[in-house]
């Protein structure tokens, strides 16, 4: 079971609590398909991704990063428990979906990116280190199931 | 993955702001790695104060920054212009390559929030290939 700190809660919850679930996820996503452009090979039914604009005009890309996002908001509610909490989404993406568990590393990392450019120094390095943790987290839960 | 034309151009230019900050921006990325993945403190073992306000971060994270900058102003022979830090590294400070990746994010992560409007999706790609390419010239001593 993963421990967390007072501090460590209070950084996640209090930025979570000011966050558009929508446009970062949107944001989020939109910059692993272009700084990463091989992701796209999950989402050939999403129509036009064909450059950086397009991407960030894409309603399924919008969608979907909404949907991640929305994920992840259970995830920050049930922090003493993202392991039982994403067991069937990590069974979903190992076994139907079969994305490279990689993939979680670099959502995770690239979100944090975007919570940066969001926040600016609000995003101080102490509210930083606790959502690197969350991120591992979450990650090493998607990451259960597979085998 | 080499750097495009546009690829270069979009790190010139969002260096071109980077660059003038070197000190608080390479203490911020220093600092920020030291704080979210304590696995790298043990490279830092003889420093007395590892937070992002220390002294001793501040005058490292400039080093760092500034070397970088060199590789920007040398984009076209990033081996060339590693070559004695690579030397270093590998021999001198034995850095495991593994934790440029670490360091190469939290300066993504720190060039996003001071520069949010410039740090555009194209550029974070631009970027984010650019230190690839100086953790590649920074290992080339390694063995």
């Amino acid at each position: 079971m993963v421990h967390w700190t007072d501090e460590e809660r209070q950084a996640i919850s209090s930025t979570w609590a000011e966050i558009n679930v929508e446009e970062v996820g949107h944001q989020a996503l939109a910059r692993v398909l272009v700084v990463y452009p091989w992701t796209q090979r999950y989402f050939s039914t999403f129509g036009n991704l064909s450059n950086a604009t397009a991407i960030a005009g894409n309603p399924k890309v919008r969608a979907h990063g909404k949907r991640v996002l929305d994920a992840l908001g259970d995830a920050i509610t049930h922090l003493d428990n993202v392991s039982a909490t994403y067991a069937k989404l990590s069974q979903l993406h190992s076994e139907k979906l079969h994305v490279d568990p990689e993939n979680f590393r670099l959502l995770g990392e690239t979100l944090i990116i975007s919570l940066a450019a969001q926040f600016g120094a609000a995003f101080t390095p102490d509210i930083q280190a606790a959502w690197q943790k969350l991120m591992a987290v979450v990650t090493a839960a998607l990451s259960k199931q597979y085998y | 993955m080499p750097l495009t034309d546009a690829d270069k151009k979009h790190v010139k230019s969002i260096w071109s702001k980077a660059s003038g900050k070197a000190e608080e921006l390479g203490a911020q990325a220093l600092g920020r790695m030291l704080d979210a993945f304590p696995n790298t403190k043990t490279y830092f073992s003889h420093y007395s104060d590892l937070s992002v306000e220390s002294g001793q971060v501040h005058v490292h994270g400039k080093k760092i920054f500034d070397a970088l900058t060199d590789a920007v102003n040398h984009i076209n022979d990033i081996t060339g212009a590693m070559s004695a830090l690579s030397t270093k590294h590998a021999h001198t400070l034995r850095v495991d390559p593994a934790n440029f990746k670490i360091l190469s994010h939290t300066i993504l992560v720190v060039l996003a929030l001071y520069f949010p409007a410039d740090f555009t999706p194209e550029v974070h790609l631009a970027c984010d290939k650019f230190l690839a390419e100086v953790s590649y010239a920074l290992a080339e001593k390694y063995r």
